[in-house]
């Protein structure tokens, strides 16, 4: 469980830089509903969240992730 | 019921919206008739055409416009069949050995569009498991061409060389791979840096298939596209094309050195079932692409016109989507959609037509006037092109 909200935390962080409303980020927080991304937006932020962690986040798996916790479940996936 | 139409309801009302403050409609226009390559009659109005990717003016040729009268008369209207069927005309092998002649490569396949060859090669050669890995702003066809295949689609930052390594790093180094790049994009009219690129893809094991849509007839040593310029295009593994820009007609093509590559005939499911391009088209496109090997002195001109037009419209104060001429496409960045409309229209008024280019088929959420040359504009419109250009633009306001 410490894993989780660690990785919570850690992409909380990604997240800030881009939350240009201060959103208050949680597991349910969407992406294009809450945070109001545009694709440019969410390009830049699937490329910060690959680099930091050394993954691929393909466009079929972003196409599945439509909130916060679905990403965090996602990328502990990958780095697993 | 639920209304299906419902989630078209924000851009019926942007258009509308749009419509209201007084602008034509952009998106329907129509050629009353069209005089040249590089003149038409819309509204009623002789009007210079500088939107219609017609680069090497062959749509009217006179050997090319023979050519198509004879297999009109010779081989009727239409084929009325698939390729791996009825379809398949002495002109669609004629078609298919030109360009194999043209990009001295050992395959080639005739599509009925450029759009079906991307969605074809595409969804045909990455399946399951595969990976395809494209520069996020790449053309429709190429997008759909991924959405139709089952393989994993991973986009990088447009031309950005090291982003598309990293990419190509984290992927398993088993698992095929194929890497879509375009020789010129063309909402900005760049080019990408295919030297640097296909070496990092060969590397990673990827093979790598380029669309050399607006490049084919004026890049390159032999107008083989910007591959060939940057001494590259023996390690491209598919050059897809089309016929319905330097060619002047209409079709899609890919040509390859791939020693299986003929097998795509049977298993590539937008050409096996759909109807051949008529005798005509065919006909015509074969004499074009053969006249297109030979043409030094057009090409100079298209390039002398690319070169003048931005420079001018540089000078003017336009912001433009390249530093310099690296195309024959000279986008012009409008502040926004309103003013974008406005300006198309003061243009069209004025007797110029351009590309009214907007999202989502442009990158950044950009509205463009994207205008593309043709070797047929002579000097003398390019001049009339750029006055027109400070003259809406002054009565817009955007210089």
């Amino acid at each position: 469980m410490t894993d989780r909200s660690e990785m919570f935390e850690r992409l909380k962080g990604l997240i800030e830089p881009f939350n240009k409303k201060d959103v208050a980020v949680t597991d349910a927080t969407t992406f294009a509903g809450d945070l109001e991304w545009d694709s440019l937006t969410v390009m830049d932020f699937v490329a910060e969240v690959e680099d930091s962690f050394d993954i691929v986040i393909t466009m079929n798996m972003q196409a599945e992730i439509e909130t916060v916790g679905q990403l965090v479940d996602a990328v502990t996936k990958l780095t697993d | 019921m639920t209304d299906l139409f419902s989630k078209f309801d924000a851009l019926i009302a942007q258009r509308e919206g749009l419509l209201a403050t007084g602008v034509k409609d952009p998106f329907s226009l129509v050629m009353e008739k069209v005089l040249s390559p590089t003149v038409a009659v819309v509204n009623g109005n002789e009007t210079i055409l500088l939107g219609t990717y017609n680069y090497m003016g062959m749509t009217f040729d006179d050997d090319v416009i023979a050519a198509g009268k004879k297999a009109l008369d010779e081989f009727g209207a239409g084929t009325t069949g698939s390729r791996v069927l009825n379809g398949t005309f002495q002109g669609h092998k004629e078609c298919e050995d030109a360009l194999k002649e043209f990009y001295d490569m050992k395959y080639a396949m005739v599509f009925s569009t450029g759009y079906q060859a991307n969605l074809g090669i595409i969804s045909t050669i990455a399946g399951k498991g595969d990976f395809i890995i494209l520069d996020i702003d790449s053309h429709a066809s190429i997008y759909d061409g991924c959405k139709m295949g089952d393989a994993e689609v991973v986009a990088f930052r447009h031309n950005d060389l090291e982003a598309l390594e990293k990419r190509l790093k984290r992927l398993p180094a088993d698992a095929g791979k194929l890497v879509v790049l375009e020789g010129v994009y063309s909402m900005l009219g760049d080019v990408a840096p295919l030297k640097e690129m296909v070496r990092v893809s060969k590397e990673a094991g990827a093979m790598v298939l380029v669309d050399e849509a607006h490049s084919m007839g004026f890049i390159g040593e032999n107008g083989r596209g910007v591959a060939e310029e940057q001494g590259v295009l023996d390690d491209v593994d598919f050059v897809i094309g089309t016929f319905s820009k330097s060619v002047g007609t209409v079709g899609g093509f890919c040509v390859s050195n791939h020693p299986k590559f003929e097998i795509m005939r049977l298993v590539c499911r937008p050409y096996v079932f759909t109807a051949s391009l008529p005798p005509a088209v065919v006909a015509c496109s074969a004499t074009s692409i053969r006249k297109l090997m030979h043409n030094g002195n057009k090409r100079a001109h298209l390039w002398e016109n690319s070169r003048t037009l931005h420079k001018g419209m540089r000078d003017l104060g336009f912001q433009l989507g390249t530093p310099e001429a690296q195309s024959a496409i000279i986008a012009v960045i409008m502040p926004d959609l309103e003013k974008g409309a406005a300006m198309w229209q003061a243009l069209l008024e004025n007797g110029l037509y351009v590309n009214l280019a907007r999202p989502p088929a442009t990158p950044a959420g950009m509205t463009l006037l994207r205008c593309s040359l043709c070797a047929e504009h002579t000097s003398e419109q390019v001049a009339d092109i750029l006055d027109r250009f400070e003259r809406a633009g002054k009565a817009v306001g955007i210089i």
